[in-house]
């Protein structure tokens, strides 16, 4: 990409925002979360702790109860220009070409067809698969269809990525290498990132911040911070170091709540 | 091997049936001593159809037409009230009850009064086909407008599509595969709105429904009648087959109904 279009990382903040459906029980409770710009933060925690609530409300999916959500001082409805979301399905559109449905975001924006095409061939060479442009999605694997989506996202340019479980379907072996691709992508664009994963361990592996979610209502029970510097390469989940903090944040989990850890 | 295999499985099985179909009339005829003035053997039927065929193709052309006129109109109309229905809650209450009362009266009631509306012959005949077929091209393209992917949906909200993107980029495209089938059962029903409406309001003696006015009423025409019904299975054959056709070629890319021949 140009670097005139390289985006910048945006701040995120969240004071008090809680969550409750209709007559529904609270889904969240108030939780304060402030994430620096470039900051990739994981949350964790079993199901229905309000994981996935959170990404919702920064992409303005759905209002909070209570409380205030703040993307570079901007509320998320106004900050959706500044954001992508990669859902837990690649959510392609089956009737187009993979380089097509890159193509998306900025066909949506209204940009040439020309320069749509050559931004998408180029995005789609950075997750590695550059002769796969024509292909149409369900010629595609599960973690092909997946690096489409993530260009797809890559697209807009995001100063905030928001990812709901990406790697949740895919099989072990697919999915580490695809922790390794986000984060390589990390080094050439920056943006902040919203993770949501039920494993501990990929958890660790990308983020700098762990936070830890617990059920009923959903709350922050624990946070840890993860030191290894970036660039990290596949071998940082040999070394003792990993181990040990993928040891201590699946203690955090279980401590809180009964664990579903994958 | 298995390419061959599925060959000759489309085309064998149907041509043994025919076998095993005209074997069995004519062992009907046969065994039961069965008159030909109420069930002509299938030479008879050759021998009527080969004698009248210059007529019965003219005939065919003439039905043809009709059925055609009234089929266009029954897609466009059909899918112009769908994207109404599904766009809006209010068309769809006011509106739809309304599509279904009109479906439910039957065609031998609305011929005195489309012959006094549009006059006999021709317009009355359009009429009967398009109203026969209106329908399922109605009910099957709004189920296909409103049952566009909700995470689709959200994707193209977080993208900040507009109304009209949101439209024309995603619920048309995913309504496709429905409105083709609207359109197949339309195709089977337009040539039989349109003979039912030659036979009970035509005025043109070179129709098929008229043909069958006459032969039904003189002794020993009954060859002659299932040569009728034989042309007309095979008009709506063509129909039918035009829309296969069609739809093969605009679904085979990326829809799983297309894929079987694959």
């Amino acid at each position: 990409m140009p670097a005139a279009a390289m985006p910048t990382a945006t701040r995120v903040q969240l004071d008090g925002v809680s969550k409750r459906y209709a007559a529904g029980p609270e889904v969240l409770s108030p939780i304060n979360l402030e994430a620096a710009p470039g900051d990739f933060v994981t949350l964790v925690g079993p199901s229905g702790c309000g994981k996935t609530t959170v990404l919702r409300l920064l992409a303005g999916l759905t209002e909070p109860s209570a409380g205030t959500l703040r993307i570079d001082d901007l509320e998320p409805a106004a900050a959706r220009n500044h954001l992508a979301y990669i859902f837990q399905d690649p959510t392609l559109l089956p009737w187009l070409t993979a380089r097509r449905n890159v193509e998306l975001p900025m066909r949506l924006r209204g940009e040439l067809p020309e320069r749509r095409a050559a931004v998408a061939r180029d995005l789609l060479q950075l997750v590695g698969l550059a002769e796969a442009e024509n292909k149409f999605p369900r010629q595609l694997s599960g973690g092909m269809k997946m690096r489409v989506s993530i260009a797809r996202a890559l697209a807009r340019r995001p100063g905030l990525l928001l990812l709901d479980e990406p790697f949740g379907a895919l099989d072990e072996i697919t999915r580490n290498r695809l922790n390794e691709d986000l984060l390589r992508l990390r080094q050439t664009t920056p943006f902040t990132a919203f993770f949501v994963t039920h494993s501990v361990g990929e958890a660790v592996f990308l983020s700098n911040r762990v936070v830890v979610l617990s059920p009923g209502p959903g709350r922050i029970v624990a946070e840890i911070a993860v030191p290894f510097p970036y660039p990290r390469e596949a071998k940082l989940r040999e070394s003792p170091e990993y181990q040990q903090l993928v040891a201590h944040a699946t203690a955090a989990l279980g401590k809180n709540s009964s664990p579903a850890v994958s | 091997m298995k390419r061959t295999d599925s060959k000759w499985l489309t085309w064998l099985p149907p041509v043994l049936t025919a076998g095993v179909i005209l074997g069995l009339w004519q062992a009907i005829i046969s065994v039961f001593h069965v008159p030909d003035y109420l069930l002509p053997t299938p030479r008879q039927v050759a021998g009527a159809l080969w004698r009248d065929h210059e007529f019965l193709f003219n005939a065919a052309l003439h039905t043809g037409g009709s059925a055609l006129v009234g089929f266009f109109a029954a897609v466009i109309g059909g899918a112009l009230v769908a994207v109404a229905l599904a766009n809006s809650r209010w068309m769809k209450a006011a509106l739809y009850p309304w599509v279904l009362f009109v479906q439910m009266v039957p065609v031998v009631v609305m011929v005195p009064i489309f012959v006094l509306w549009f006059g006999a012959g021709f317009p009355s005949v359009v009429a009967i086909s398009f109203v026969i077929s209106f329908f399922p091209v109605v009910a099957s393209t709004t189920l296909g407008l409103v049952s566009t992917d909700r995470a689709l949906l959200e994707l193209f909200a977080i993208q900040q599509a507009t109304k009209l993107q949101e439209i024309f980029l995603l619920r048309v495209p995913s309504a496709l595969p429905y409105f083709l089938t609207g359109v197949k059962i339309a195709a089977t029903l337009a040539p039989i709105g349109a003979i039912s409406g030659e036979f009970l309001a035509g005025t043109e003696p070179n129709t098929l429904g008229y043909i069958l006015i006459y032969d039904r009423a003189i002794p020993g025409k009954m060859p002659e009648v299932f040569a009728v019904a034989l042309v007309t299975c095979a008009l709506g054959f063509m129909f039918v087959g035009a829309v296969q056709w069609l739809s093969w070629r605009l679904l085979r890319q990326w829809h799983e109904s297309a894929q079987s021949s694959e």
